[in-house]
């Protein structure tokens, strides 16, 4: 099992990222990434940057908790989290989470699951700057359903 | 207690963290949002809308019937918005 979960300020390549999870590997059979990037928008009106403020001891804790919940329920062999903070541009990337198993349906679900959980659990709050100032972003009830619909549900293992 | 705030609860608090030690009669995190928001205008307008604001104990999600003794950090903070 390969696992990284890291919070940083700085950008990041996902691609070297993706690159690193199967590097010398020969028993994965499916990556999934997702890449979560800035918009120059936010409800249609453009933004100069967004900020992410995050609590960060429990932004980690919280993190590792959803990748070892993963975990049980899929066959995984890796698992990789990037989240940043602080200011970024639109364009730029905000958060990564590639997940590899031997089958693509766990790789699917797992990355699904761990962003639907990002969106809703981990301690991170979204400033939006545009030219008339900052406004703190809404959660939105749609991302709070995508992350109900994980609890209780039966782990979606592909049988071998 | 050591009592961490952020996004629009800390910018309406004027403070990110601060050591408080409620009386007793303070059991459980809904109480001391109670106890927070009659404290002065600052506390009143962070807190006046507590059920929207969430909590952690420790580094952990809780509901607002979690018990505090004991905690060593709470959290305050609105609904989250990363990923």
């Amino acid at each position: 099992m390969k696992l990284t979960i890291r919070l940083q300020r700085e950008a990041f390549d996902a691609g070297v990222e993706m690159a690193a999870m199967t590097r010398g590997r020969t028993d994965i059979g499916a990556v999934v990434t997702f890449t979560g990037v800035c918009r120059a928008d936010e409800n249609g009106a453009p933004i100069k940057a967004l900020t992410l403020e995050h609590y960060p001891a429990m932004a980690e804790a919280e993190i590792a908790r959803h990748v070892e919940e993963a975990c049980a329920r899929w066959p995984l062999h890796g698992v990789t989290v990037i989240h940043r903070y602080g200011r970024i541009e639109p364009g730029e990337i905000i958060v990564l989470v590639v997940t590899a198993s031997s089958h693509r349906e766990a790789a699917f679900s797992a990355a699904s699951f761990l962003m639907d959980y990002l969106k809703t659990r981990a301690p991170f709050w979204k400033q939006v700057e545009t030219r008339a100032g900052t406004d703190w972003v809404e959660a939105r009830a749609e991302d709070k359903a995508a992350a109900e619909r994980w609890s209780g549900a039966p782990p979606e293992v592909e049988q071998p | 207690m050591r009592l961490l705030y952020f996004a629009w609860v800390r910018e309406r608090l004027g403070k990110a963290e601060e050591r408080l030690d409620p009386p007793v009669t303070v059991a459980t995190v809904g109480e001391l949002m109670n106890w927070l928001a009659g404290r002065d205008e600052r506390y009143a307008h962070a807190f006046e809308n507590a059920k929207v604001i969430r909590a952690a104990i420790d580094r952990r999600h809780v509901r607002p019937d979690a018990p505090i003794a004991g905690a060593r950090e709470i959290a305050f903070f609105p609904p989250m918005t990363g990923g």
